[in-house]
């Protein structure tokens, strides 16, 4: 198609100063995490003398090792459950289509509007008779819930697309449902499971509310719950805030650029399909 | 819920396959029902977790809105009064009003805007300057909520950039500390949403038009269209569905706005910032009132429903046709 060419600079010019406003707020950090700490630097100034030991001194500070090892832990402890338990649904509503296959999944997809803040105060009352407050599983088992809701509609649309003649082909050889499950619709879902798989773990790291609400121990907390704690001890040390702040947003960066088009598929399919 | 009753109980304990004691006399109704049973097995490990972290938290919300209690000691019955006290203190109604705003903000202008910039950019977003620009306008989506809001709290501070942007432009009389002024504080944490989504909308819809056939412009073109008329009459008639997926999604997060709003402002100056999300956490978690946090909780539900029931109508009727 043709496009004009005053347009073509119009919109590049548009697209070009949209990048700027989503960029700039990563580079002002970036600048103010390299003032001396405890100096409260001006926006965009590049620092005479660039403190890169600030990072070394944030990693020491929040004690960023024992934060990486909780936070890995509950990312090792959801995605492989919430993964297997909802393409487990998602197969049994998408490809088996059981009765009432509708019905659960409308049940699911409700899940998908509840706003978070609603159900805290009885996941903490919940938690506490079950014991399990102040533990990693505080965290842990309240996240593979929530994810079910998008991790099983995501499942299930891609079951549903399969077609058929390759799960009859197989009971007919004899295989039972779980041979048909395991040996032959999981390998073909790779692809829709890796993408869910990135985006939970994305979404583990970064969960907050849960984390503030749920364990008292910020060393014991998901990256951002800890963020939030060492908000409250730090900040009026803005350079040492920024420094502790990019290295708990690094890793999310890293995984988005190598799996972007896994991410970006999967936010925007997985939200369209809904 | 589960296992229609005329299934007779065969499950084992381990739940894999399930034989029946007569399988010499199965009949298709029969396998249908074995097949059946055999798929509940496999929803219900996700049905269980679910029902018991989402749904029965759901409806123990409701049930203590109904009861005055500072969560250890006993509970009273009250009936309705929490709801009624939500409507009668101000600074509680004044959450959901603050909310109202937020959905502006994080809602209808990110999605307002990427329309505009998406529609723009369509045609000459491609090839590798477009995928440029779609990974890091998507680059807020990824990163923790806390930090987005720990970033634009620097930012918005007395000595951030945007102060410091309004000096070079002369205009330093206007610069103040944003997030803490009562005037100012509910559009500084709005700007952040849009920050955040404005991102994700404009790929969104972007992703939308590119679906939409170049014939149709091309024959508005011929007919003389502008761009505003083909903005109007094409582009967000054809992604009516695109535009309700991106208001729904946002309303959501508005509605649901928590993070940001509590490592910039904790709800303040004052009341400035309280949306439901944090007035729920103080209440519940500071102040002891368990039964009217829970009331709030319930409203806020009730909120999202009745605010996305008829964006699902508006963007559903087109794709029936």
């Amino acid at each position: 198609m043709r496009v004009v060419r005053s347009e073509l600079w119009a919109g590049r010019a548009l697209l070009v100063v949209l990048m700027v406003f989503t960029l700039l707020p990563f580079i002002t950090i970036f600048t103010t995490a390299l003032h001396p700490s405890g100096t409260v630097p001006n926006g965009l100034d590049w620092p005479a003398n660039p403190q890169w030991g600030n990072f070394v001194e944030a990693f020491n500070v929040a004690n960023m090792t024992a934060l990486l090892i909780s936070s890995t832990r509950i990312v090792i402890a959801v995605v492989p459950v919430a993964l297997i338990i909802s393409t487990m649904a998602g197969f049994a509503i998408g490809a088996l289509r059981i009765r009432g296959a509708n019905a659960l999944l409308l049940l699911f997809v409700f899940g998908l509007t509840l706003p978070f803040p609603g159900i805290i105060i009885p996941i903490y009352f919940l938690e506490r008779t079950l014991g399990i407050y102040n533990t990693q599983f505080a965290i842990v088992l309240p996240l593979i819930a929530l994810y079910m809701p998008f991790a099983v509609f995501w499942m299930r649309s891609h079951f549903v697309n399969t077609p058929t003649e390759i799960s009859e082909a197989a009971r007919v050889d004899g295989a039972s449902i779980w041979d048909l499950f395991w040996r032959i619709h999981v390998p073909l879902a790779r692809a829709p499971m890796s993408s869910l798989g990135i985006l939970m773990s994305v979404w583990t790291w970064n969960q907050f509310l849960l984390a503030l609400v749920l364990v008292e121990d910020p060393t014991q907390r998901t990256m951002a719950g800890a963020l939030g704690a060492f908000q409250g001890h730090y900040a009026t040390d803005v350079p040492l805030l920024c420094a502790g702040t990019i290295l708990i947003l690094l890793p999310t960066l890293v995984i988005f650029v190598l799996f972007q088009r896994q991410i970006i598929a999967a936010l925007l399919e997985g939200s369209i399909k809904g | 819920m589960p296992a229609p009753s005329t299934v007779k109980p065969v499950s084992t304990p381990d739940n894999r396959v399930v034989t029946l004691p007569d399988s010499s006399r199965i009949t298709p109704g029969r396998v249908i029902r074995r097949e059946t049973l055999v798929g509940w097995l496999f929803v219900l490990p996700a049905l269980l977790m679910y029902s018991v972290f989402v749904l029965l938290p759901l409806l123990l919300s409701v049930l203590y809105s109904f009861f005055r209690w500072n969560g250890v000691g006993p509970a009273t019955f009250v009936g309705l009064k929490n709801y009624l006290t939500v409507f009668q203190v101000p600074d509680l109604l004044g959450t959901i009003s603050n909310a109202f705003w937020l959905v502006v903000w994080f809602s209808f202008i990110p999605v307002g805007i990427g329309l505009v910039v998406a529609s723009v950019i369509h045609r000459v977003a491609t090839g590798r300057f477009g995928a440029i620009a779609r990974t890091i306008l998507f680059l807020p989506q990824v990163i923790p909520l806390v930090a987005a809001g720990i970033i634009w709290g620097s930012l918005l501070s007395l000595q951030g950039l945007v102060n410091q942007a309004l000096r070079v432009f002369g205009l330093g009389t206007f610069a103040r500390a944003w997030l803490g002024d009562f005037d100012t504080a509910l559009p500084a944490v709005g700007i952040i949403g849009v920050w955040v989504l404005l991102g994700f909308c404009t790929v969104l819809l972007l992703t939308g038009m590119t679906k939409i056939s170049a014939a149709l412009y091309e024959s508005a073109r011929i007919d003389g269209a502008g761009w505003f008329r083909e903005f109007s009459s094409i582009t967000v008639p054809l992604l009516r569905h695109e535009i309700g997926v991106c208001l729904t999604v946002t309303v959501i997060a508005a509605l649901a706005a928590f993070d940001i709003v509590y490592v910039t402002t904790a709800g303040g100056p004052g009341n400035a910032t309280a949306v439901p999300g944090i007035q729920i956490y103080i209440l519940a978690f500071t102040q002891r009132q368990v039964g009217l946090a829970s009331a709030l909780a319930v409203m806020l539900m009730i909120m999202v429903v009745i605010i996305i029931i008829p964006i699902q109508r508006l963007s559903r009727v087109e794709s029936t046709q």
